[in-house]
């Protein structure tokens, strides 16, 4: 399925591995029609909990070889600009608000994106991924309308449905699913489990497991609705 | 990281006692406890690279073990510990892992600072 024409796409989230679950068809086939994607992740997982039993990393090397899986995720979806912004894992909110919206105006400026792609504020369960969202949200906000790029969220809270209805954004992935499926092995150590679960649901004949490999779903940022008044 | 072995795990931490040492202390349940079950009341505490001295470092006899560190004015403890070993900056790293494999616990002692 061929996407809209972008002139520079901007992904931001706060940890490895979260663009692989509901992003890396979109971005491959944004990188397949040569449009400019921008990966900035804002951490490297360092307090994941996946260490395995046996472990395979520590507390103090898990950094390491998330660093290797996020360079082998972006290999496999074709994304050769990417951006590690240095934050630590679970701090994401505690940073200085206004240091956090400088951040993504930097990345805006710089880049001139056409659309940034990011988490859904209050619809994104970790707190790193509210903070990341609140703030891509607030830097875009402070440009003129006329300037703003798009502004496409993912939402996976429970109460998402009730909240914001229907995906406003619905993606057909097939035809990158196996850079999908790179991605998210390349994030091994954190979708081993995940990845073992869905095959056994596919050989099942379970939809929902046939559902992320051929969809993904964004909502477009309501600015109408917008999450707080100012800031 | 090794299954503790009482004996040597008690020996490393007497090796750090009454020398200035770096802690890494952390419990989790994982930020998305509540999301996959809302009844799960999401808890932990997370301190890093904070300075001290203790006097009297002790392992528990049974599994997963617990692990305290007597400060002149005060305490450090976790409960939960399962794993340990001395990594390649000779830091003391322990830590518990549940039955999936996951990190439950953490408390880690270093003669250097940890990085960021």
């Amino acid at each position: 399925m061929a996407l809209q024409p972008e002139r520079h796409v901007l992904v931001v989230f706060p940890h490895p591995d979260d663009e692989a679950f509901g992003v890396s068809g979109t971005i491959s086939t944004y990188v397949n029609q040569g449009t400019p994607v921008t990966y900035a992740c804002l951490t490297l997982g360092e307090m994941g909990r996946n260490l395995g039993n046996p472990a395979f990393a520590t507390r103090e090397s898990l950094p390491l070889v998330r660093k290797k899986e996020l360079q082998a995720a972006c290999d496999a979806m074709g994304v050769t600009d990417l951006r590690m912004m240095g934050l630590r894992d679970k701090t994401v909110e505690f940073e200085d608000d206004e240091k956090m919206v400088q951040m993504m105006t930097n990345l805006i400026e710089e880049l001139n994106p056409s659309l940034i792609i990011t988490f859904y504020p209050n619809y994104a369960v970790h707190p790193d991924h509210e903070a990341t969202a609140r703030a891509v949200v607030r830097a875009v906000r402070r440009l003129p309308e006329e300037r703003r790029p798009k502004l496409h969220g993912v939402a996976f809270a429970n109460n998402t449905g009730e909240g914001l209805g229907e995906a406003d954004i619905v993606n057909d992935i097939r035809e990158v699913r196996e850079q999908k499926i790179g991605a998210l092995r390349a994030h091994i150590s954190q979708t081993a489990w995940m990845l073992e679960e869905n095959e056994k649901r596919l050989a099942a004949g379970e939809p929902e497991a046939e559902n992320w490999l051929t969809f993904e779903r964004f909502f477009k940022y309501r600015w109408h609705e917008d999450f707080e008044e100012q800031f | 990281m090794e299954i503790v072995q009482i004996e040597k795990l008690q020996q490393l931490l007497n090796s750090f006692a009454n020398k200035d040492v770096y802690i890494h202390l952390e419990t989790t349940n994982g930020a998305y406890a509540s999301h996959f079950n809302e009844k799960v009341f999401n808890a932990g505490a997370f301190i890093r690279n904070i300075k001290l001295q203790y006097e009297l470092g002790k392992v528990t006899a049974d599994a997963p073990h617990r692990v305290g560190l007597k400060l002149a004015h005060g305490w450090v403890y976790a409960q939960g510990i399962t794993h340990y070993e001395i990594d390649e900056q000779n830091r003391l790293l322990m830590a518990g892992h549940d039955y999936d494999g996951k990190l439950a616990v953490a408390l880690e002692i270093s003669k250097t600072p940890f990085t960021y």
